[in-house]
């Protein structure tokens, strides 16, 4: 019998089965999160199923992170539903402010290696970053594992994706995400597991490992799982009492594709309007004019992420006449280390238009809108067209560096070129 | 196996959720009824006042990609539509429709033009009235069949209470 992928073994462990690529399996969920976003939906799927009581409410978290600030009736109504509900049943709720849930999952502790965890929300993929087996579920699906503990999943085939050398100076973890959509394309890792591994894995942060596996459905993965190390369990140090069994994948394991990333040869990359595959070199769009720029997401809102972007607006002199500069932390733990750092006042400083932690100007949901006409860069995930709640306006996406360097000078600016 | 008859809707590729239905509508509703006409608005703004129940959307590659949001798919059951086919669908996308008895239908859409009348018979081969063109979509594995039989996953789940062994090949 051949060896395992690291998706395999987990999926075997949370079945009971001895499990390989294309087997059907029914597995213990871990942990599951629901926002507001998909948890009044999966409520109402719940009732018409017939629950009534929840099959493990520990296993479940919520999270206000799609309406935050809530700005109608009807978005309040949503949040005073779930908090109801969550009382009642004695389910964790992280209320408005408290940030995106895919990254209070990883600050909690509640994505842990080896573990089985899904997310009503396409980008629960991001947990895979921790060495868990992290994928996106509908409404319905949450309602089932509400009702009975449980999902079914396709074991999927896994694309091996070895990193080697490290970054240069003024590339980051987004610029290899966006490498990899462009040479996978939208639909390139569909109903596939993409697993990160190689020398340069002990290179990249965790906060780096988690951008890549965030982007991992944007290339139509399943999940995007790394190996634990020594990073990973640094990084859990202080946030779980819970032990955790690590999985790695069996050295004869057998891969669908091998994709190498040589990480020292990587240059910065940019997507362009409208599609997250539609990726080039960022200097072949260099000079692109932008007139807002937007820090933020579950992809590019973390502390690392804000101290990149403040780097190059300090080196370039600041924000540029006519460049909306919006900011959104991906929760209160970033917003008050920002704080606490003095990179939140260097960035108000700058201008910037803060918002409160959440899912911000990411889908339009909430936050700030762009106009008509307008071209944003942004470190999100997507760019669909109408994608931040304006069909009227352009999105492109790179790296938090990238974006301020575009900040300093009005137009798509390499990095690594922005002084004073 | 669903008998179906309809009229082909064509859209393209990597039609995303967001363009199926706009994330911002959903703030103020999830009724599919409500959300119904506002299908495809930023796709073809004709689209909603257009379809007819029994269409059947026709798709390329990649279809429902992006947020896992539900309402792509009740929206699509609220406009009358019942069946999907496509190249290939997203994952998200795919396991919603199974779960709220929409068919996600993969095979080779190339040959389908907008208008076309589709019509499938109960071993899921679907002719294509226009010329004659069979196609026979992949077979779905019996989990999915079974969700799709009982008439989606909360009907599945009320009978069940829980994922059912047998409807399993291990």
């Amino acid at each position: 019998m051949a060896g395992r992928t690291i998706s395999e073994k987990i999926l075997a462990r949370k079945s009971g089965r001895p499990v390989h690529a294309g087997d059907l399996v029914v597995c213990d969920v871990d942990c599951a999160l629901g926002t507001d976003g998909s948890v009044p939906m999966a409520l109402d799927y719940f009732k018409a199923m017939g629950g009534e009581r929840l099959r493990d409410a520990s296993r479940l978290v919520f999270a206000l992170d799609h309406y935050v600030p809530p700005t109608s009736a009807q978005t309040i109504g949503l949040h005073h539903m779930m908090r109801d509900f969550a009382e009642k049943h004695g389910v964790t709720l992280h209320e408005t402010g408290a940030g995106i849930g895919h990254q209070l999952i990883v600050e909690t502790g509640r994505a842990l290696p080896g573990g089985l965890v899904v997310g009503a929300d396409s980008h629960a993929v991001t947990y895979g970053a921790l060495n868990c087996f992290a994928t996106g579920i509908g409404s319905s699906d949450l309602a089932a594992i509400m009702l009975c503990g449980r999902i079914w999943l396709r074991v999927p085939e896994t694309i091996l994706v070895v990193l080697t050398g490290a970054l240069p100076h003024g590339v980051f973890a987004k610029d290899i995400a966006l490498a990899l959509a462009g040479r996978l394309g939208a639909d390139g890792a569909a109903y596939q597991a993409l697993e990160f591994a190689g020398p340069g894995v002990a290179t990249l942060a965790l906060e780096d490992r988690l951008v890549l596996s965030n982007l991992a459905v944007e290339m139509g993965a399943k999940n995007g799982i790394f190996p634990a190390d020594a990073e990973t369990a640094a990084y859990l140090q202080g946030r779980t009492e819970q032990a955790f069994e690590p999985v790695a994948a069996d050295t004869d394991a057998s891969y669908i594709r091998t994709v190498e990333i040589a990480l020292d040869q990587l240059t910065p990359q940019i997507a362009l309007p409208h599609l997250v595959d539609q990726v080039v070199p960022l200097a072949d769009a260099s000079g692109t004019p932008i007139q807002m720029v937007y820090l933020g997401t579950c992809t590019g809102g973390r502390l690392r992420d804000f101290h990149q972007a403040l780097d190059v607006l300090k080196a370039g002199g600041g924000v540029a006449p006519g460049v909306q500069l919006v900011v959104t932390p991906a929760s209160r733990e970033v917003r008050d280390a920002m704080a606490a750092d003095g990179t939140l006042d260097a960035l108000v400083g700058f201008g910037a238009t803060v918002v409160e932690p959440g899912c911000g100007s990411c889908c339009g949901t909430c936050g700030v809108i762009p106009g008509d006409g307008v071209a944003v860069i942004s470190t999100a995930n997507r760019n669909f067209k109408g994608r931040m709640g304006n069909a009227k306006a352009s999105i492109y996406l790179a790296s938090p560096a990238a974006c301020a360097a575009a900040a300093t000078r009005g137009v798509v600016t390499d990095p690594g070129k922005v002084s004073r | 196996m669903t008998v179906l008859r309809g009229r082909a809707r064509l859209v393209g590729d990597d039609v995303n959720t967001d363009s199926i239905i706009s994330s911002t509508r959903k703030r103020e509703s999830l009724d599919p009824q409500v959300l119904k006409q506002f299908l495809f608005e930023h796709v073809d703004p004709s689209f909603a006042a257009s379809v007819q129940p029994g269409d059947i959307l026709v798709a390329g590659k990649n279809f429902g990609c992006g947020s896992a949001m539900e309402v792509a798919v009740t929206t699509v059951l609220g406009a009358g539509i019942p069946a999907v086919i496509a190249k290939s669908f997203a994952r998200t996308y795919y396991r919603n429709a199974i779960n709220n008895g929409l068919l996600p239908l993969i095979c080779d859409t190339s040959g389908i033009q907008d208008g076309d009348i589709l019509i499938s018979d109960e071993t899921g081969a679907i002719r294509n009235t226009r010329n004659g063109d069979t196609l026979r979509p992949e077979p779905l594995p019996e989990i999915m069949k079974a969700i799709l039989g009982a008439g989606g996953l909360v009907p599945y789940m009320r009978k069940n209470g829980d994922f059912k062994h047998g409807d399993f090949k291990l």
